[in-house]
């Protein structure tokens, strides 16, 4: 309890302390601004705080290194508070008040939506590292995380292909994500064969804790004569019940495995995972990677935390990739001016911590090897697969109509981000079907 | 008999020692096979193991199971750790000392669990222990592997008990069902037993059967499916109203505390739920203490969790009380707001404390599992929390009826100024009365840690659901509380496969609008002079 009030007292001071340096006035030229746009208190704390924390060690190893430029950077948090429109304000604060050069950010997909229209109005760069539905393309944002091609399908393909499945059970948490992601996923699905009645779609609340009866439909879906897996595209809190549900009920990984999108090594961190060994999850990293660019950067989060149990998990390894790419933009461009890095980003590539290397398309999305993993014991993933090379973000898939006429690149002279290939317009009937 | 069987495993003993060398050297070959990174060379190499009859076989396969199998990639020698932690040739199981340096664990997924599992059960037929010798049987039945019916036709034989001959018959007549050249009476005889399990993966071999095979088997298995519908339906019935209860003690559970606050007190406390928050986090720290002082009384925690969640909470809530409801008796709108603040405070302040993500609060091992009633599945933690909520109900029910306190609290709430009058000191009642029904949330949250996220946010979660349950019930009555927890939570559970889980909420909140219309009071509405207060 001593411990956990002098934390407290800490994280106070913490805070006073980062009031005073975002509110005293700075020589506009000894440093480079960053800011950093994730939600320190109410329902998304649980997994943005840690990406805030990963933010400050960049930029601290970066300032070590001689900063940007010959500048130093500082990093400018701000707690937009699990709130999506306090997203877009403090958006606007930072790139208005602040000035700053890159802001890294936002988690779900409804606080990039709100965020969007003002990166886009005031001509700043976002760097938006989570895994997401795709279906969107701003001049603006860089995508830095999963379009779904680079996480659920092949995550599908490695059932089918490894563990034969035939029946699919795609349950999700009821917003943009899930639904969008499911709608792709039964377009392909339908495309390889599979037929509709061997397809189950579920939805449920966010934060929904009685999985009982779910989880009992799963298991009878499960015994009809085929193999069965379940896809998951459940968010968040929702997770731990569900997976406490299934190990009450005895659902093994041997009988009927649920590969997850959404859950990491920071979600399992509160589950006891004996009863899971065997689920899976797909992501373009796992903190398990066994490279020593990887190894190197658990060290120096470890350290940096001061916390020997801390987990890395795949938005980290998107928001070091960003990171590094906007660093080396920079570099290229020799300035911070939003429009000559915005076009300096594409091409540039960085080493990820898979042990290759990820390159930024002209579709502002970026290249990752895809990686399969089952939960261990320990709480930490084993790789059971991984594509041979690396995947390219697909924003607009090709499973959908509407959206799969539609391409994005950024350079000129196209310059577009939803060019209908069919009409050979920029934007128009196809993107807005898309949209809706 | 038995003693024939001792003289043959003597004999065979023997026979091991004198062959040793030479079998040795060919086990070592056959568990090279294990040495590699392909799962489907993995895969192969467990059947071949399963089959060689080597001495060790059953251990290296479990120990491949558990991730304690490690192989040197420069010669393919295969070492198993056992659980102190020393390593064995796989060969000879012989101890290898110093440990061998440069290992490589065997990799596993679910393909080659799936195959060590089918393969550990063959190898376990005979085994001593009956619980192992089911197992055993299980795992047949799942893998249907006809190169076992030799081996199960010879466990059968030697088997005592019952209910194990029951599993092996099974496990052999899912063989017959699925193998090829069986002959067409053996199946029907196989349809016959199968179907007596009459659980749901009886049903997917049955349907398996009546896809193809001769007319008169696809009709005995499609009479045997019927049959199995029919006790499904009316399990999954009897299923879902175990659920419906489940749900429904977890509501009440949550909403018992409020109903003393709200109910009978008439506080809007919107920091109630950060009060089940408050109980969960104590329960997690009573679980630390255990993990790290005394590993031994882990099974404990739960019941040493209870009554210190009630004082921690309980004493938060008369914190609460004297420092800011007081001051807000009879204005219902601040009191709303303040205890919204309250409840934002509360978790900003847990989360500084014990960080944001979810804390890992472990289930006792007499709540873990599930058992099996006529085809129902009932897990024991959520037996438990049925239990235990209808505990916390009649416990309340006494405390406010039998003891003096309770007496005086219903005096206040029934007309504040008479009591007053008749010399009972109001205030202190009021505190007392804040923290009994913050305490009760308190320990509400250790069950609730039991089955939800251990994180700041866990009362957010409940609150809507408390205030649902109880303004349902009737403002003030304990019972109305307690029938409209178990109504909603059954009710909640009937929609739900037909509407979802999302729009079965919302149908069952549009049942509740449309009811407070016509009943403003509830259910139980309360008499009396209070009414009008």
């Amino acid at each position: 309890m001593k411990n956990g009030l002098r934390r407290a007292c800490a994280a106070l001071a913490l805070a006073a302390g980062l009031a005073i340096s975002g509110g005293a006035p700075h020589a506009a030229d000894d440093t480079i601004k960053v800011g950093v746009l994730h939600s320190l208190s109410g329902t998304m704390a649980i997994s943005e705080t840690t990406l805030k924390d990963v933010m400050l060690m960049l930029i601290e190893e970066q300032n070590k290194k001689g900063g940007v430029l010959g500048k130093k950077l500082e990093a400018v948090v701000v707690d937009p508070a699990s709130n999506w429109p306090l997203f877009a304000e403090k958006a606007r604060e930072l790139l208005t008040k602040d000035k700053v050069a890159a802001v890294f950010g936002a988690w779900t997909s409804v606080s990039r939506k709100s965020v969007l229209p003002v990166f886009e109005e005031l001509n700043g760069i976002l760097f938006y590292p989570v895994q997401y539905e795709g279906e969107e393309s701003s001049r603006n944002i860089f995508y830095t995380g999963a379009a779904p091609n680079q996480q659920a399908i092949p995550a599908v393909d490695y059932l089918m292909e490894n563990e034969g499945v035939q029946r699919w059970v795609l349950a999700g948490t009821d917003y943009v994500y899930p639904r969008t992601t499911n709608k792709i996923l039964e377009a392909y699905l339908q495309q390889k064969g599979v037929k509709a009645e061997d397809i189950m779609i579920n939805y449920t609340p966010f934060g929904h804790s009685d999985w009982q009866t779910i989880v009992a439909d799963i298991k009878k879906f499960g015994s009809a004569g085929k193999k069965t897996a379940v896809v998951s595209t459940i968010n968040g809190d929702a997770n731990v019940p569900f997976y406490k549900e299934l190990a009450n009920q005895g659902i093994k990984a041997t009988d009927i495995p649920v590969v997850a999108f959404s859950v990491g090594e920071e979600e399992l961190a509160g589950i006891d995972t004996k009863p899971l060994v065997g689920h899976l999850a797909a992501w373009n990293y796992f903190q398990s990677v066994d490279v020593p660019e990887n190894a190197a950067f658990i060290k120096a989060w470890k350290a940096f935390t001061k916390n020997d149990k801390r987990v890395s998990n795949d938005p980290m390894e998107a928001h070091y990739i960003g990171f590094n790419m906007w660093v080396k933009a920079v570099e290229k461009a020799g300035t911070t001016d939003p429009d000559k890095v915005i076009d300096a980003l594409i091409g540039v590539s960085v080493p990820n911590l898979s042990g290759g290397s990820s390159a930024m398309m002209p579709n502002h999305h970026i290249t990752k090897p895809v990686l399969i993993g089952e939960i261990q014991d320990n709480g930490q993933f084993n790789i059971v697969s991984q594509t041979p090379g690396l995947v390219v973000g697909d924003e607009w898939s090709d499973y959908l109509e509407g959206s799969k006429d539609l391409i994005s690149d950024w350079r000129a002279p196209l310059s577009c981000g939803n060019f209908n290939v069919k009409t050979g317009k920029c934007g128009g009937q196809g993107a807005q079907a898309a949209a809706k | 008999m038995s003693s024939m069987i001792r003289l043959l495993s003597l004999l065979g003993i023997l026979v091991a020692a004198v062959v040793q060398p030479a079998l040795a050297q060919d086990a070592k070959a056959t568990f090279a096979t294990l040495a590699t990174d392909n799962y489907a060379d993995i895969e192969k190499g467990i059947g071949a193991i399963a089959e060689s009859g080597a001495p060790t076989a059953e251990a290296v396969l479990n120990a491949l199971g558990d991730n304690r199998l490690l192989y040197r990639p420069s010669d393919k020698a295969l070492f198993y750790k056992d659980a102190s932690g020393a390593f064995h040739d796989a060969a000879t199981g012989a101890v290898v000392t110093p440990a061998p340096t440069g290992l490589k664990p065997v990799r596993l997924n679910n393909r080659v669990r799936r195959a060590v599992e089918a393969a550990v059960g063959t190898l376990t037929l005979m085994s001593p222990e009956a619980a192992k010798r089911r197992q055993a049987a299980e795992a047949v039945f799942r893998s249907r592997d006809a190169a076992t019916l030799p081996a199960l036709a010879k466990a059968i034989a030697a088997e005592r008990d019952d209910g194990v001959k029951q599993a092996l018959r099974q496990a052999q007549a899912a063989i017959f069902l699925t193998a090829d050249g069986i002959a067409d009476s053996d199946r029907i005889a196989a349809v016959d037993i199968v179907a007596a399990r009459g659980d749901q993966d009886a049903r997917s071999m049955l349907i398996q059967v009546a896809g193809r095979g001769s007319p008169v088997l696809k009709l005995a298995a499609e009479t045997a499916i019927e049959a199995i519908d029919r006790r499904l339906a009316i399990a999954a019935t009897v299923q879902n109203i175990w659920y419906g209860l489940s749900l429904g003690s977890v509501l009440l559970l949550a909403a018992i505390g409020l109903a003393i606050t709200f109910g009978v007190m008439g506080i809007i406390n919107m920091a109630h739920g950060e009060m089940v928050m408050i109980g969960a986090y104590t329960t997690f720290v009573v679980q630390e203490i255990c993990r790290t002082r005394f590993p031994g009384l882990f099974d404990w925690s739960l019941p040493v969790a209870l009554p210190l969640a009630f004082l921690v909470a309980g004493g938060v809530g008369a914190l609460i009380e004297r420092l800011v409801i007081r001051h807000l008796y009879g204005r219902p709108l601040e009191t709303l707001l303040a205890t919204w603040g309250i409840s934002l405070i509360l978790q900003q302040a847990v989360r500084s404390i014990f960080g944001p993500t979810n804390r890992e609060v472990g289930a006792p091992s007499y709540m873990s599992g599930a058992f099996d009633v006529m085809g129902v599945t009932i897990t024991y933690g959520r037996l438990w929390i049925v239990i235990f909520s209808l505990f916390v109900f009649l416990g309340l029910i006494a405390v406010l009826k039998l003891t003096p306190f309770g007496l005086r609290m219903r005096a206040v709430t029934q007309n504040r100024r008479m009591a007053s009058a008749m010399g009972i000191r109001t205030p202190r009642v009021d505190m007392l009365a804040f923290a009994l029904g913050s305490g009760i949330a308190g320990i509400a949250g250790v069950a609730l840690s039991q089955i939800d996220n251990v994180s700041p946010n866990l009362g957010q979660s409940y609150i809507i659901d408390s205030f649902m349950v109880v303004v349902f019930g009737g403002v003030g009555n304990l019972w109305g509380t307690f029938v409209s927890a178990l109504t909603l939570g059954v009710a909640n559970k009937f929609l739900e496969p037909y509407a979802g889980a999302v729009l079965g909420k919302i149908l069952l909140l549009v049942f509740l609008i449309l009811f407070i219309q016509k009943r403003p009071r509830g259910l139980f509405a309360l008499k009396g002079r209070s009414v009008e207060a």
